[in-house]
Parts: C-alpha cells; structure tokens; sequence
C-alpha cells in the first residue's frame, strides 16, 4: 500500500540576468573563464575588503518574491553564515536568514500550476561559493583538489517550499512553471548549466525526512524522487527504520546513495552582517518594481487567448517555454496569422527542440528564426505552397537558415489546380485502389485515404480542395 | 635646517610651499630619526623604501609650479591593519607577515592624492585585539615616555610614532579605545570620528560594527586637516555616510555656548591621580566662562560585557578567512588533509587572539546567542537611548580617557579580565557610533595623563572646535625627555 508522500523542494537560481556579482564587480557570468581569472580582492576574500551590495540583484529577488506572492518585508538584511569550507573566500556565506528580526526578501508565499498550488515558504538572496574540481572526479577518487573562485559570489536566490507535493511528476510541473516565470521575469537564463539547482527532502507517512542533493537536473529531480519513494516504501514495508539523511543522487547508476562524509548537525553562527546596512523597501519601490516587472506567464496565457484567439491548451504550451512564446509573437508581429503560426511552432517546431543533443536544446540553437516561420505561414495562408511541401521546406530551413520565398521554386512546390492533371491521377489512384473504391460508399472516411493517395501521387502538389471535390464527383458518379 | 622632525603637518604643509626646505630633506630628516630612535620604541613594522622617492616627485612639482595637495609632503605613519597596495601589511600576525595587499584602503587613497607621505606602517596588537601593543607577532612598542611602560593600544606605534616624533601625523583604528587608549598613553591627540564618516574600506577588520579609522597628532589642527582628508562618501564602503567630503574647520569659535557633563561612574572608577586633574580641568573650564555639570550613566555597567560580546564574536568570523589558500604565508599544504591543514595554519594566531576567536564562536552557538550575543546588543541600544537622551541637554561628554595610568610592560598579563576593564571609558563611543577625541591634559610625574571628550553622533565639528579650545585651556607642552 502507498503511504502519504510528502515532498519540499529547495531551488537555488543564479541570477544570471545580472552583469555583475552579488558583492563586487567582477562580471556575473564566470562560465567561459579560466580557472580564477573572474575574480578580485571582494570576492576571493582579501583582508581588508567590504562587500558591495548589487542592487539589480536587489530588484531582481524582488520581482521573484512578487511573481511567487511572497510577503515583503520593508526591511531585509543579510547574514553571515559561518562555516568553514575550501570553496567559500571568506569562510562565511553572506545570506539571508529569518530570526524573527529582520528578514529576508520574500516569505509565505504561493505559486499555482494547473490545478495545483504549492506554498513557499522563503525566498532569500545569497552568495554562491567557488567550485571544488576534483581531480580524481569525485572527493574519493582524488589525490587533490583545485579550487576555481570564479563563481564565488556570484548571486543567488534560494526558493525554498513547503513539503506540499505528493508525487515526483507534481514536483516537475512545479519546477516546470517557476522555470517560465523566471525566464519572464528576465533574472535567469535557466538552461545555463548550473543556473537552477534543486535539492528535495521527503517523508513518507509522517516518517524521518531525507534530503536528496547533488540533482544535476529537473528530469533528474524527478527521477530522484521515484527512485526515493520506492526505497523508503520497501523499507517501510519491511519495517526497516527510515534514517532522517542526507543522500546524494548518483546520476550513474541512478540511485540515491549515502553520503559518506559525515553529516553533522551543524550550527551556523548567524548573525547580522555588519558591513551591509538594513535595505529598505518601501511601499513606492515595489510600487515601481511591479509597474516595470515583465509580464507574467499567467498573464501572457490569459492575452494569448484573447488577443490571438488561440485555445488554453496551444497558449499553455507555448508559454511553458518563454524562447517559443516570444518566438511566436515576434513572427506574429511580422505576419498576423496567430493560429497558423501557433500551428506550426506547437506541432512542428517544438519536435525538433529536443531531437538533437540534449533536452537542453534551445530555439537560438536552430538555424530558423520567426521571420521563416512567418514567410511560411504566409506562403500557405496565399495558397503558394501546401502544407505538405512547406513541411518539407522547413526540415531544410531548419539546416540552411535559407528563407521559404527563395526556396519555392526549388521545391517544385507550385500547387497542381489543373483539372486535367489531378483528374488523371485521380483515375490511377482509383485503378490501384479498387477495394477502397468500394469500401467509401459504405464508409466515408475511406475518402481521406484516396485523397491522401492522390496526395502522394503528386508528391504533396495536388490542390487538396480541388483534388476532393473532384474525388467526390468521380465516386458519386460510380 | 635643523629639526625639520618636530615640525607639525601644518607647519611643513606651509613651509614646503614656501620653498623653506625640499620634502626630500624632511622625510630623510625623519628616516635618519626613525633608524636612530625607533629601536628603543619599536613603532614601525616596515619603513616605506619609496618615501624619499615620493619626496623627490612632490619636490619636482613644487618646483614645477604644478598644483600640489594640501598635505603636501606630511609624512604620515599608518598602523599595520590598514591596507597598502605593495608595502606589505602585517596585522602583527604570522598568518599575514608577507601578507602584500593587491589595494590601498580608501583612506591611503585619498592621502596619496593629496600629496601625503606613507613613511612607514606601525605596530599593533596583533588583529589590533589588545589595549598595550603587547600582543603582535613583532613584540611590544614602548612608551617614548618611558620604555619600561606600555604605550597602550591597540594603535601603539601610530601614538608612539607621533609623540616620538618619528612621523608628523599617522592613522590609527579604534573597535573599543584603540586610538585614544594609546594617545593618552603617549600624550598626544587621537581622534574617533563618527562611525561611518571615514571609509573603512582597506582596514582589516576585527570588529566591523564598532570600529573607525582616526587620525593621531600632536595637534588637535593636525587632526582637522587630516580628517579633511581622508572623511566622506566612499562607494566602496556601504556603511558611509552619503556625504562627499567634510570641511572642518580648525577655527575654535563656538557658535553656542556648550554644556560640559562629566560622567560620574567613569570620574569615580579611575585612579585618584586622574581624576583630580580632571576636577582641575573642570575648574580651568569653568573659569574660562563654561558650564559644566556631573551626569550618570546607569547602563555603563554593563556596556563593557556587551562590547566585548560583540566584538568578539564580529571577530570570530572575520578571522575565518585566513586559511592559506589565497594568500597568507609559505607553508605547503601538500599531503595534508583540509581540516588538518587548516589547523596547522590557524595554530599559528597568537593566544589573545585564539582566545577571542573561540569566545566569540561560543556567543553565537546557537544555544547561548539569545543569552549572550542578543542580550549584548540589547544592551548597545539602551545604551545608545540613554546617551542620546543626555545629548538633548549637554554637549560635550567628559571623562579621563583611561581609568588608569600607563603601567609597565608585562604587568598584569595574567589578569585578563584586569587587562578588559580599562578599556570602560572609550568603548561607550564605539558602542553608540559617536565621535570620541583624547586630549593631553598633564602628567603623573612621567607619565600623561588624556581627558576624553565625547559629542553626539555627526557633531564632530563642534568636537573638534571644543578641542581646540580644550587643548589651549590644558596646556600640555612637554615632549618626551630623550627628544
């Protein structure tokens, strides 16, 4: 029997959307750097050095903590977290903490996925550490290990909910959702390696809680889960005691394993940093946050069916991934066909995301952009070309980046309207197809397949209207 | 020209302009000095190398006719945990004796641009966590005064430098006293701005919420001019005030007439040789026309606790980066472990400073933060509320600067809780984030004797203008026998 799961997730999210990091001015993107080369005396630690608030990175938590309904406290400041580790400059984080004094940037608050919602318990913004390299691969394994204090201090905001999900997949469409929002919001380009980070604790039936770290992925999240639920429901079921850890993911043998260091209650020292004054935010600063704030996944899927007409289902798709909702507008803009343009993203464009390398795959990978898509929506909507055709010219586009209107002659892609012409194949396809000849009087669905076979025929040229009335006339004069 | 040593910033500022004498033979005047007298203080930890090439590039300037900086060729000492780009910068402590920082400190800065001199960097406790400039990894400095005697502390070298005439003006820091401790001990003026009006930016910290940069001289003129210098705004400190430069004026006028309040607990708590010459300044006050009255101060009982409560555990953290990985000192951490590793390095703090370390650890365990780090802070703002309150009605704060007189080196090192209690007077000023100055006002045979005066926080002008006239009023001429 299955228990009561009960899952919290704790999201860390670069803001990559910032061009500095959180305490200096070092650039906020460290990913194409040498090892150490992004660095200064602020954020390596240097005797002597004060942390420089960021403000962006201010008015970037913010607009997380409105988008997530969070509380806002008019005052926030910021702690040190003391712990000592080879990867952290100073040996203390710089984060937010809430001690019933002054607050972090966001608490209590609620995100709403399809017909589910979870509670957010906090958002605080903080620091991330340098990176550990392990020569060996992992810590077991290596002789030594470098440290890169590129990343270090570099913003962050952790997202931390309430142990509100029952199941891995509802875990997933959460992550699915805040995704969008943060790439509405502007503040993080989540398909950066690194950029959002996911550890998860669960229990099951009011049992220990287990963390789950070290998740490379949201597809991984999700399997970490399942994985996690079966281990502690055959535990359970065997009246094994479940042990509250912490576990790592080990993406390998997609298991979860025991962390071998041990894991200590540690006590982190907080206290109020003393070289950051309290930030105020007022009532007129959040005023202006949210009036400058983008707008919002909800809000775009609401204007999307009442500005382009098109259904819940296709608006809900194409904003679960901002790159194709801006996509489509900007070919909106360029050719005002919304529900052909829609068409072809949502059930053609969206199938080749994904095909090649990872799922990582972004639309900026592709050669095409929404001008190609907007000439072929146009080609089709004028009758130049078919469907069929224009389908075969985008797999090419897809390639060569060439533009649909040079490529129409090329494809002998002008349709066939002579009637003499399709009646002709018409007549071939009927000889070939004697059984379904007969089969249509009795069932008329039977006339798509000789369509579709006049189709083939003239390799996808056939007008299909024309093609059908006149399939139409020929079998009823049979 | 004989003597150019015992001139002050003023003078040399003025006379350099003149065409008097050239930088370069004052600062090699001071050179010869240091290297004659500096063994018997031990002030400085490293003398520039490239002072007397600074001296020669201003000299050129001046002889350019170029525009050159108000403080134009004063040599200024800097205690050794403020950061100079290049000039190595110790903390007297193992951990960074070839510690050279990539930066200068804003203040260094702001010095440098208006033509000052950095002649040398000065001893300290090491961290700057002491009262008597003991406990540096360099040993101790000695009183210009007496060298049997301690010079106080923490800013040891930047007072005894001063009084012994081997630099015109120096930078010191001050968490609970650090400044006026040892400028009362050397007889010499040491001011505590208001917290935030100097850039901390570039000083080590050891406990940030209390501590300012000052300036130490011989004159309370000298401390104006330095303070035009190095105060103000700086983007690189969070914590100053947003406003760009002050002007102080070195003008003695008073715009109003000022209430003295001689604080009761700290006049009754001090030696009876201090406090009798402090009734006698009273006295010289009054007959100079002012008003004064005695005041209490109920919470400063416990103000003592809670300072060091605080700083202990501010330090605690800001020590938890020296680790010798980035930077630090020549020791190998091949084959060792991280955490033993770590150890070894760490092992190497000297004992107050371990002492301090693992104290303020233990406040803020999460088990006894609410009874002792939080109880501290309460304390700081009653504090801050009762002093505020008495601010309605008096001006100017007084009190002996320190409750006892300079001791002799070593004394009483086994009594640490002995060794806490004198800094009682100055830590108020730290707590509450006020301007706080220690004025010469006379001597105990040998041995100076400081009065400190207090004003509320921003009001350091009008502490200053009092000065001035304090100064005149006390009197104080004498210079350190060997001289």
């Amino acid at each position: 029997m299955t228990g009561i799961v009960r899952i919290g997730v704790e999201i860390h999210c670069q803001l990559t959307g910032l061009n500095s990091k959180l305490f200096c001015k070092c650039r906020g993107d460290y990913r194409n750097d040498l090892p150490n080369r992004n660095v200064c005396p602020i954020c390596t630690g240097q005797p002597g050095t004060m942390p420089l608030l960021n403000n962006k990175a201010i008015d970037y938590s913010c607009m997380i903590a409105l988008a997530l309904g969070c509380t806002i406290p008019s005052e926030m400041g910021f702690y040190r977290k003391n712990y000592f580790y080879p990867d952290l400059p100073k040996n203390y984080q710089i984060t937010q903490y809430d001690s019933g004094g002054i607050g972090s940037v966001g608490s209590n608050g609620k995100l709403e996925f399809g017909k589910e919602y979870a509670r957010i318990r906090r958002i605080q913004l903080e620091e991330d550490p340098g990176r550990l390299i392990y020569e060996g691969g992992d810590m077991d394994t290596s002789f030594y290990t470098l440290v890169d204090y590129n990343r270090a201090g570099t913003a962050l905001v952790e997202i931390v909910t309430e142990p509100d999900f029952k199941d891995a997949a509802t875990v997933r469409a959460f992550l699915n959702k805040l995704t969008s929002i943060l790439e509405h919001l502007g503040v993080c380009n989540t398909k950066l390696e690194g950029s959002v980070r996911c550890d998860a604790n669960i229990s099951i039936d009011n049992g220990k809680r287990v963390e789950i770290k070290n998740v490379g992925s949201f597809r991984e999240v999700e399997k970490a889960l399942n994985f996690e639920i079966i281990r502690q429901e055959s535990l359970s079921s065997r009246n094994i005691e479940i042990k509250s850890e912490t576990r790592h993911w080990d993406n390998e043998r997609k298991v979860t394993k025991q962390s071998r260091a041990k894991e200590e209650e540690q006590d982190y020292k907080y206290f109020l940093e003393p070289d950051i004054p309290i930030v105020l935010l007022d009532k007129s600063y959040l005023n202006s946050i949210q009036q400058t704030m983008p707008e919002l996944p909800d809000k775009r899927r609401t204007r999307f069916v009442e500005e382009y007409h098109l259904s819940d289902h296709v608006s809900q798709v194409l904003i679960n991934n901002k790159e194709m909702a801006d996509f489509f507008e900007s070919a909106v803009r360029i050719y005002s066909s919304p529900k052909e343009i829609a068409n072809w993203l949502v059930s053609d464009l969206m199938s080749y995301i994904g095909v090649s390398k990872t799922d990582e795959t972004s639309l900026t990978d592709l050669k095409i952009g929404p001008r190609h898509i907007a000439e072929l929506a146009k080609l089709v909507d004028e009758n130049s070309i078919s469907r069929h055709t224009a389908k075969s010219m985008l797999n090419r586009i897809l390639r060569t980046g060439e533009m649909p209107s040079q490529l129409v002659g090329q494809f002998d892609s002008s349709k066939i309207i002579d009637e003499k012409i399709l009646t002709k194949a018409i007549e071939d396809t009927f000889d070939s197809e004697r059984a379904a000849v007969i089969d249509a009087s009795s069932n008329p669905s039977v006339i798509n397949f000789l369509l579709g076979k006049v189709l083939k025929l003239t390799k996808g040229r056939a007008d299909p209207q024309i093609a059908l009335s006149l399939i139409m006339d020929k079998l009823n004069k049979n | 020209m004989n003597e150019l040593w015992s001139l002050s910033a003023q003078q040399v500022s003025s006379r350099v302009r003149n065409g008097d004498f050239t930088i370069e033979d004052y600062v090699f005047q001071l050179l010869e000095r240091i290297n004659a007298i500096d063994d018997k203080i031990k002030a400085f930890i490293t003398v520039n190398d490239d002072a007397l090439e600074t001296a020669r590039k201003i000299d050129t300037k001046i002889k350019r006719q170029e525009t050159i900086g108000p403080l134009a060729g004063v040599a200024v000492g800097v205690k050794d945990n403020i950061c100079t780009k290049n000039i190595r910068t110790t903390c007297a402590s193992k951990l960074l004796h070839e510690y050279k920082p990539p930066f200068d400190a804003t203040v260094i800065s702001r010095l440098k641009e208006r033509d000052a001199i950095i002649i040398g960097k000065l001893n300290l406790d090491e961290f700057a966590m002491g009262s008597t400039t003991e406990f540096g990894s360099f040993g101790p400095t000695h009183n210009p005064w007496d060298p049997n005697y301690v010079v106080g502390g923490s800013s040891g070298g930047s007072a005894a430098s001063v009084a012994a005439s081997e630099c015109t003006v120096s930078l010191g820091s001050d968490t609970g006293g650090s400044i006026r401790c040892p400028a009362s001990f050397c007889s010499v003026v040491g001011f505590k701005p208001t917290y935030g009006s100097v850039s901390r930016y570039g000083l080590i910290s050891y406990s940030n919420s209390l501590e300012q940069i000052g300036p130490i001289a011989r004159t309370v003129s000298d401390i104006v001019m330095m303070m035009n210098a190095i105060s103000g705004h700086d983007e690189n400190d969070n914590t100053t005030h947003f406003q760009k430069m002050y002007e102080f004026s070195d003008a003695s006028d008073l715009k109003k007439p000022v209430r003295f309040g001689l604080v009761k607990e700290l006049i009754e708590g001090s030696d009876p040789v201090i406090s009798r010459l402090v009734y006698s300044s009273m006295d010289l006050l009054s007959s100079a026309g002012f008003k004064w009255e005695e005041i209490s101060l109920n919470s400063i009982d416990y103000s003592l606790a809670s300072y060091y409560t605080i700083a202990m555990a501010e330090a605690s953290s800001n020590l938890a980066r020296y680790d010798n990985l980035r930077y630090g000192f020549d020791c190998q951490p091949e084959g060792y472990e991280w955490n033993s590793y770590f150890s070894t390095i760490r092992n190497n703090f000297g004992d107050e400073v371990k002492k301090r370390i693992m104290i303020g650890s233990h406040v803020l365990l999460s088990g006894y933060y609410s009874k002792y780090y939080l109880k501290a802070q309460k304390i700081r703002s009653i504090l801050r509320q009762e002093v505020k309150k008495l601010f309605k009605y008096i001006d100017i704060l007084i009190s002996p600067t320190m409750p006892v007189l300079p001791f002799r080196l070593g004394e009483g090192i086994d009594n640490p809780m002995k060794r806490y209690l004198i800094d009682a007077n100055t830590v108020i000023a730290n707590l509450i984030g006020i301007p706080a100055i220690s004025i010469p006002t006379g001597f105990n045979d040998k041995l100076p004797i400081g009065v400190q005066l207090m004003a509320d926080e921003m009001q350091d002008q009008l502490l200053l203008s009092v000065s001035k006239i304090y100064e005149r009023i006390a009197g104080v001429r004498r210079k350190p026998d060997f001289i």
